[in-house]
Formats: structure tokens, sequence, C-alpha cells
């Protein structure tokens, strides 16, 4: 048994608990949601904390998927099951059961939540690569209030993003548009481990012509940022083979990954490449299918 | 392929409890399953203190200096033990079981990352724990041995400085075989491959790490030690050489074992720290490694650079193998292997092959990684020479452009040359090889699987099919040959019945999961006729049950299912005296039917087992010179290792793009002679492939050029889920043993031994249409990937 060192724990009974909780505590104090990043960094003593909020009291108030208006709105506690389950969600952007299906293990996705997720900006983890694709936008609440974050200026780099010392994300908005789906593909060494490499891409389309698409990768490298040249390069153009390679090309250059057990850099960039051409090519054939 | 349906009818139904071998439940499974187990971690006694173990956090430096006054300083902080203070008691180093010596606590210097620099003794296990925190070492760094292929540089570090007169990282050199009359062999060959095969370093991590509790009773001089081993009175005396205790004085009791393969043979430094704090508070000490300290520290297995030779006649026939093996021991020779046999039982590298000539010369050597050496459900490395043996084979195939199955079928020794003796000089029990090949053949549809492979290439995918065939020797061993320590390889067995005919068995060696408390009852079942379910199996306590040397190198079936099948024929043939003077009539008058005596011609005239063992305790004269009582013991010395074989096949399906393996379809056929209970032997074989599916595609113990290893937690060195493994496909032989006295041959480790070449072969079988002849395990998708663009390179 790997045992953390020693911490307070406190329990919060709602948002504004939490928020006044993290202000007590000040910088040594971290919310725990599921767990499963955190604690294993605990115990294996590579992080450590004063206070530990917890905060898996707030699944009544912050796990839900929505749809509002033309967004569909996901609270930070919603957990992965959820995710995977709901079909509002897959519905509207199918890349979120398509991840889902491939992060970690039913015990992780149990517990395991969307806001934890992205907190934590893992370079490796999925669902942040999943959100940038989808521009969705973070929610993230403060004593004096909320304000609206982009994916790009939530992540600030690998285990850094916006939410500031007495802060916590509450929300996750992804805005819907016609004609479009999603789809995403991930390599990994084994179930359950982290991604070697993965791609998400979204695909709007009318007349034939894409009209919009971004692509999302994940565990090459510190940036989890969209890839604005793919986008540019898509826009206004018929999908093809072609296409997709020249944004599977694209996808190679704009990543930064480093060698380590999971494999070498130019493995991991092929991957980029070839991740990204199947999940346009998947979305493409979902909207296809939407169409028919 | 085998259906759910058939699969369903094929369970145990112990409604119908075979008196004897076959199929029926595991008698221990209802307390395993529900969480009522008794494991080591689960010992709390009265007091208990808790203990931690400072590891070193780098490779290799000398220790300038320790300060423990802070850590001494923290609440609940009983005491901090050092290697100072170890060497005061003279306990800083202890012998290994391959006759070297290992630091118990560092003294002089740390010679890898993890190993044991200082202990803390707590009220808790936390405050233990935060106790090491505040340990204060300072270390001098000095330069790692890290690549093994560099260890006998001139310039590299010297290791073991502790050692007199050393002054290289050299460790030992073997060799077997006849190295002239191969050399003329391979002189004369017409065709000649050689082929660098690397068996990288993996780990057996078990799923219950190393621990112990130590109790000393001062009063009585009596230690008792609960401990994680799978050779508890290997280790009793072990631990009364190095600690000066009387043995009779010494208890060593291996509670639920929660998996071993291999792992839990060594005696670890945390098992002696935890004796040491015993005695030095006079409370009982608990100690739990963690999951990074297991896989930093114990046991590791393999870790062998072969470079294989193969020579045969352009037609196919093989005529002589030839390897040089570079070995990685790490700092401590702490190899698990009867001592004669430093390389383990790779001398059996000659496969299931008739040769002319083979040798093998090994060179092993001292780098700054974790000590060991020792098994990982291996047999004694013989899974490295199956494996070495078996890529030979498909290398050659691949050069002389012929199927792998027919150059294996045409080079099997034939079943007439039983019993074979080895160009290296084992002898082969019995076998029929081609019988277990054509099997594994039909099952898979061999020949229907070449035509799908072939379509599927033209249309530019890859699917690889790869065989392997093995013969392992297990049942370690005669003990003219063999010993560990000096303790010669026989095993000790008890029965007794009790007058109401209830049964109990005690064993010498020790379940680590593999179900001895179901298949030794069904032993004695089917000699002496009583259920399996009257029969009380009892091991792993040395104050309980006789000497022997425990279990691994599936030794168990081998050595003490023969104990046990003998034992019972023992208190079998005293039943027949009592049986004669019940029924009075002469002891040849009798005749046995499981469970009980008739007298021959008249079946209505008869005695079961349990009327004949009230009898023995009960009121009235016996027949003359026969004592009271119905129970026997015996020791077991076998006369040669047991010999199982089998052929496996396996299907894979590489995605292009991505370089994934898929592992479609795994067909085993396992020939262990006599099969006692199929649920369980299956069981082994699931999961040894399984391991096989773990080593082949994603296992492997790497370090960095600074020796930090990177394999220090599960989710850095992996181990496959049933998400990695197709639905097995299992079949069987039975080739019994001419010497075992229930013909079995043993199984515990048949699919790990067997299984990675399968996988590897079919692998590279896939990547043919790359021109692929050889590529190294793990074959994850990265290194899968390089290998296909041409640039595959050495896992070491």
């Amino acid at each position: 048994m790997q045992v953390p060192a020693p911490f307070q724990y406190a329990r919060a009974t709602t948002v504004d608990h939490a928020i006044e909780l993290l202000n007590e505590g000040g910088e040594g104090a971290r919310i725990v949601a599921g767990g499963h990043s955190l604690l294993p960094m605990m115990k294996l003593r590579l992080a450590n904390f004063d206070t530990l909020i917890d905060i898996n009291g707030l699944h009544d108030e912050l796990g839900y998927v929505r749809e509002e208006g033309d967004e569909i709105r996901i609270g930070a506690m919603t957990r992965h099951r959820e995710l995977l389950e709901s079909d509002l969600l897959a519905a509207a952007f199918p890349i979120f059961r398509d991840a889902e299906h491939v992060i970690a293990d039913p015990v992780v996705r149990n517990r395991g939540t969307l806001g934890g997720s992205l907190c934590q900006a893992d370079p490796s983890e999925d669902l942040s690569a999943v959100c940038t694709t989808l521009d969705a936008s973070c929610v993230i609440r403060g004593r004096d209030g909320e304000r609206v974050v982009s994916m790009e200026d939530f992540h600030r780099g690998p285990y850094e993003t916006a939410v500031g010392e007495a802060e916590m994300l509450v929300e996750i908005r992804l805005p819907i548009r016609p004609g479009g789906s999603s789809a995403y593909f991930k390599v990994e060494r084994r179930a359950g481990d982290w991604a070697v490499a993965s791609s998400g891409a979204a695909v709007w389309m009318s007349n034939g012509v894409i009209s919009d698409a971004r692509v999302g990768l994940a565990a090459v490298g510190p940036n989890t940022t969209g890839i604005p040249a793919i986008s540019e390069a898509l826009r206004g153009r018929a999908p093809s083979e072609e296409l997709f390679a020249q944004a599977g090309a694209l996808a190679a250059q704009a990543c930064s990954p480093a060698v380590d057990m999971r494999g070498t850099v130019e493995y991991k960039r092929h991957l980029a490449d070839e991740l990204t051409r199947r999940a346009l090519r998947k979305s493409v054939e979902r909207i296809n299918e939407q169409g028919a | 392929m085998t259906t759910v349906e058939t699969r369903l009818t094929e369970f145990a139904d112990n409604n119908e409890k075979p008196v004897g071998y076959g199929r029926m439940l595991r008698k221990e499974d209802p307390r395993l399953i529900r969480g009522q187990g008794n494991f080591v971690d689960d010992v709390q006694l009265p007091g208990m203190l808790h203990l931690a173990i400072l590891r070193s956090p780098v490779a290799h430096a000398r220790i300038k200096s320790i300060d423990t006054t802070a850590a001494a300083a923290l609440e609940g902080v009983v005491a901090i033990v050092t290697g100072a203070d170890l060497a005061e008691k003279g306990l800083a180093w202890m012998p290994t079981l391959s006759n070297d010596v290992q630091a118990v606590l560092a003294t002089d210097k740390v010679r890898f990352q993890g190993q044991e620099v200082a202990f803390a003794i707590a009220k808790s296990r936390y405050i233990a724990r935060d106790a090491i925190e505040l340990i204060n070492v300072d270390y001098e760094i000095l330069s790692p041995v890290v690549d093994v292929r560099k260890a006998l540089d001139p310039d590299a570090a010297l290791i073991r400085d502790d050692l007199k007169d050393k002054t290289d990282n050299h460790c030992f050199d073997w060799e077997t075989g006849d190295a002239a009359a191969t050399q003329v062999v391979f002189d004369n060959a017409d065709v000649v491959v050689t082929q660098e095969i690397i068996y990288p370093r993996v780990h057996p991590a078990p799923m219950e790490t190393c621990g112990a509790v130590a109790l000393f009773d001062a009063v009585e001089g009596q230690l008792t030690l609960w401990s994680t081993t799978q050779a508890p009175h290997a280790h009793r005396t072990v631990y009364a050489l190095v600690s000066g205790l009387p043995e009779h004085k010494i208890r060593v009791i291996a509670p639920d074992i929660g998996g071993g393969f291999g792992n839990k043979v060594p005696i670890y430094p945390g098992y002696v720290c935890a004796i040491v704090a015993a005695l030095v508070t006079g409370k009982p000490v608990k100690w739990m490694e963690d999951r990074s300290e297991n896989l930093m520290s114990t046991g590791f297995a393999r870790d062998y650079i072969m470079n294989g030779e193969i020579a045969a006649t352009k037609d196919g026939k093989i005529l002589a193998v030839r390897t040089h093996v570079l070995a990685d021991h790490g700092a401590f020779n702490g190899t698990a292997a009867p001592i004669k046999y430093p390389a383990g039982f790779f001398g059996v590298f000659t496969g299931s092959y008739d040769l002319e000539a083979a040798y093998c010369s090994m060179t092993a050597v001292y780098t700054n990684k974790a000590p060991g050496g020792v098994a990982y459900a291996c047999s004694f490395r013989i899974t490295e020479a199956v494996y070495l043996i078996e890529r030979m084979v498909d290398c050659l195939a691949y050069d002389l452009k012929m199927d792998p199955a027919e150059l294996r079928l045409k080079n099997f020794i034939k079943p007439e040359q039983f019993p074979y003796t080895t160009k290296t000089g084992w002898v082969y029990d019995s076998g029929e090889y081609e019988r277990g090949m054509r099997l594994a053949m039909e099952l898979a549809g061999y020949d229907e699987l070449r035509k799908e492979q072939e379509e599927r290439r033209a249309r530019g995918e890859l699917m690889g099919i790869g065989i392997s065939f093995f013969t392992e020797a297990v049942g370690a061993g005669p003990r003219k040959d063999m010993d560990i320590l000096g303790l010669g390889m026989a095993d000790g067995c008890e029965l007794r019945i009790h007058p109401t005919g209830k049964a109990v068995l005690r064993l010498s060696v020790k379940s680590q999961g593999q179900g001895h408390e179901t298949t030794f009852a069904q032993i004695v079942a089917e000699e002496i006729g009583i259920p399996p379910s009257d029969i009380q199996v009892l091991e792993g306590d040395t104050d309980n049950t006789p000497f022997g040397l425990g279990t691994y190198g599936s030794r168990s079936t081998p050595v003490s299912g023969a104990a046990a099948a003998l034992v019972a024929r023992k208190v079998r043939d005293k039943a027949q005296i009592i049986a004669s003077g019940m029924l009075e009539v002469s002891v040849a008058d009798l005749e046995w039917e499981k469970g009980s005596f008739h007298v021959k011609g008249d079946p209505t005239k008869s005695v079961t087992i349990q009327e004949i063992a009230f009898k023995s305790y009960g009121a009235g004269d016996l027949p003359e010179g026969i004592e009271g009582g119905l129970e026997a013991q015996i020791c077991y010395n076998p006369s040669n290792l047991t010999y199982p074989f089998g052929a496996y096949i396996c299907v894979v399906d590489i995605d292009p793009g991505t370089a994934v393996v898929k592992v479609r379809r795994f067909i085993a056929v396992d020939d262990c002679g006599t099969r006692i209970n199929e649920m369980i032997i299956e069981g082994q074989v699931h999961g040894g492939l399984t391991d096989g599916v773990g080593m082949a595609l994603m296992e492997m113990i790497a370090f960095d050029e600074d020796g930090n290893c990177l394999g220090a937690s599960l989710m850095d060195y992996l181990i496959p889920t049933a998400l990695e493994v197709p639905d097995w496909e299992t079949g069987h032989t039975v080739t019994p043993s001419p010497h075992h006295p229930i013909g079995a041959k043993g199984i515990g480790e048949s699919a790990t031994v067997g299984s990675p070449p399968a996988i590897v072969n079919a692998v590279v079988d896939a990547l043919k249409p790359f021109g692929i002849r050889h590529a190294d395990m793990p074959l994850t998708p990265s290194r899968v990937w390089e290998t296909m663009q041409g640039r595959h390179v050495p896992s070491i």
C-alpha cells in the first residue's frame, strides 16, 4: 500500500462552500473530484497538499448534461460514465462516446469527472483534446462570480490551467452547429494505458463542402490547443482522401512529441497523421449517414 | 472455435465431485473469492509496529553520511535503523540463493535504484512512511553501469568493490555442450543462420507484494515469521544460518499467498529487516512493500542477450544449435536456481529437436540494476531457452522458405527415441511431439489459415501465424544433482487418516494460487478413495508440515504430487493388512476397489477405508506387528525431471496504419502427462498464456542512462488485461511420465514458457511482406512500426 503524506480533508457542501474552503486553504489547498489522477500522485508522493477539498458531494449540483439554446452544457462533476452513457451528448458530439470508450477502465470511469480531467491538464489526457476539438468554453467560478474562457485560454501548459487559487471549474459549454459530426481515435499499448497518441476531429459541412473543421491531438506534446492550419486547409473544400492526407501531414508537423516508453518521436508523428485522417474520415462518414 | 455453450458443459459440477481425478471446483475458492483469505497483510497482532524502508533514489553512489535525527524525533517513531546499525550485529549482508552476498541495508555504497538504505519502525504504516522522508542521506554519485554490453569495458565503474580482489563486473562464465563437435557440424552445414535474440528484463509482478510480520517471544526465544514465501522450509533454514537463532526456535508461516511466479522464492532484505525490528523492539513488526518497491527492487526475470546460430541441411534437417549469452544479473547475483545450475535449466535450449551437436557459452555480469535473475514462471530459465530455439527455427524457416510447421515436424525427436538424451545431457522422459503438433494444427485449421493469410496479403492486410513447440524440464530435482544452498530438492509428505475416515495431508510445498488444496486432495482421493472434500491439505507452516523445498519451477505436482501418491499408497498398504484382519482372510486374498477392500471372488465381503480407519484406532487387536493408527510419512526424491511439452499456434492481425497488434486466436495443446483436475490445468494454461501476451507485446523493466527504473508502477509497467487476450482455445494429449508414480508432469509454467515465441513468431510472420526475419520484444505498436520502416533497434 502506497501512502500519501499527511493532509487535511474538508468536504464541500455547495460550490460556494468549496470556493470558501479554497480561499481559506490558500496555495496548499486542492480540489479532489474523482481522484484518479490526484490520489496516485499523492500516494507516490509526487504531489503533496496541505488540504484536500472533496467536491464529490456536489455531484447533484454539477453533474449534468443538458441542452440550452445552441449549446450543450456539462457540469464539471459529470462522471466519465455519465458522459459515455449520455445519448444527448452522443447524438450531438459522437466524439465524446468514442473517447470515453477508450478512457481508462470502468473503475476509473465510474469516479473520474470531466472537470477533473480538464483541470489535471495532463497533455496525454483525452477529454482536453475532445473539448479543444469541439471549441468548448469553460466556466470558472470564484468569489467574485463567473468568467468564461475558451479552451485555448483555459490551457496554460502541462498541468497548468486558467483556474486561479480560489476558483473552480463548474461547467463546460459546447456550441452546437448544424451539419456537423465528430470522431476520436486513440492508440494505446494496452487498454487503460495513457494514449501513445490520439486525435479528435469535428467537421461541419454544407452543400457537400466542408464549412469548418477542427482537430485536437493528445499525448504528442505539451500543447493541447487546436491546429488552425488544418481548419484553414479544410474549409471550403470537398472531403477526399487527398484532403485528409493533407490534414494528417499538417497534424504531424504541428505536434511536438517526445520519445518515451510509449514510442518514438517518428511513430507518434506518424500516428498524429494517421489518426487525424481516420478521425476526419469518420466524421465525414457520420455526416453523410445523418444526411441519408 | 470453442463456443460458450460447449464450454459451459465443461464447467466443473461439484454436485458430482470426483473421488479422484476429474473436473471439480477448487476447495480454496469459496474463501479466496469472497475476500476471506488470510494473507500476510491480514495478520494483526497486539502492539504490532510497522516498518518502512528508505530506498536509494540513485543507481550507484557512495554513502557519505546518514542523518536520522529528524526522523527519530517524529512522533510515533520507535526506531530508525541504518546499515551501520546492522553491521554492528553482523547482519548488514546476507547470502543470496546463488552463493553471492547481498546488502540487507547499504553500508558503503548503493548499487541500484531502490536498494535498501535504512528503515523506520513506527506505530503506524503512515508514520513509518513519513519518517523515512526525514532521513537525510548524503550521496556521492558514481558513474552507473547500465548498458550490459559495456559492463566489462575496462573503464566501466566497479560495482562490487565489496568482494575481495574484484576488479571488474564479471559475475560468472558457464558453458554446456561440446564446442568442438558443434564447430565441426557448423563447418560442414549447408545453411547457417545467425540472429541476436533478446529476452528483456521483465517482472513477475504478483498481485500481492512481498511482506512479513515478525514476532519474537523473548521468554521462549522463539521467532515466528509470517511471510510471503514460496519456500517456507528453505527460508527457515537460511534464517537459522544467517541469524544464529536455533532452527527449532524459528517458525515460518506462509499464509494465503497472492501470486508468486518466482517473485517469492528469494529472501529479501525486507524480511530480515522485519526480524531485526522485532528483535530490537521486542514487539511484533509488520513490513509490507508497496507496488513501486516490488517492481523496483525484487527479483526480476530474463535479461538475456542471446546470439543464436542454427545449422541445417538445405532441405531442412536441423543439425546443430549454438549460442553465446550475455546475462545481466544486476547488482547482486540473486538467481534462484539449483546451485550447480547458474544459468538455471537454460541447457535445454536444444528444444524438441533431434540434433547432432549443441553448445552454449554464457557470460554473466553485474550492473547497477535490481538483483535477481529469478523465475517468473520460467522453470529456471527454460523460458529463455525455448524462446531462443523457437525463434531460431523460425529464422531458419524464413531463410529456407519453408513452412515453419513442416520444418518442426521434420525435426522432432521421435516417440521411439525416448528416453532421449540431448546433446547437452538432459534425459527427456517421454514425448509424442508430432501427435501434439498435428492436433494443434487441426484445432487451428492451419492450412485454411495459411490460405486466408495469402488472400489477406494480396489485399495489403497484415495477418500472421506463429508456431511454438516447447519441451519443459520441471520437477527439480534429483538430489544427486540438485540442491539450493546445500539443501537437496526432495520433498516430504505426511498423511493421517482420522478415526472417522477424514484425512489430513501435510505438504512441504506452498500454493500461491495454483489450487493445491484441491489437486493434492484429488491425488490422495484417487489412491485411497476418500472424497477430496474429506481431505484437508495443509502447507506453508514449518511447524506443522514436513521439510521440503517449496513451490516454483512447476515442481509441486512432479515432486510433492509424487510424494502424496506414494504416502497414500503406503497408508493403503497398511489398511490392507488391517482389512485382512477384519475380514479374516490373507492380505493376498484382498482386492482393492477405490475406497474399499473386498475378498477376491466375493464383493459382498468388504470393508471401506473409513471402517478400516476406525478399526485402526478402535477396540480389539490388530494383525500382528501392526501399530495402531492409520498414517504415514515419506520423503520423495525424484529420479529425474519430468518433461511436459506443447504445441502452440497464434494468429495475429496488425493494423497497417497504426502497427497495433491484435491477438486474434491462440490454440494451445499441452501435454502434462496424467491430468488430475482439467479445470485447474486450464486455469494454469490461461494464466500463462496471458503472461505470454504481456511479455511478447508490452512488458519490460527498462532503465534510463542514469539507471533509473522506468517501470516502477503499474502505469509504466504494463500487464495485459482481458481485452488484450483472445478466447483461449485449449487442447491436450496425454503422454505419462514413466518414472513419476502417477505419470504427472506439471503444468504451472508451460504456457508462460511456450507462448511468447508463438506470439512473436506470429508478429514476425505478419511482417514478412516487409522482409522482416526478427523483431525484439516487447512488440509495442511503436516497435512494430519502427520495424516496418526498417529501423528496428534491439530492446536492450
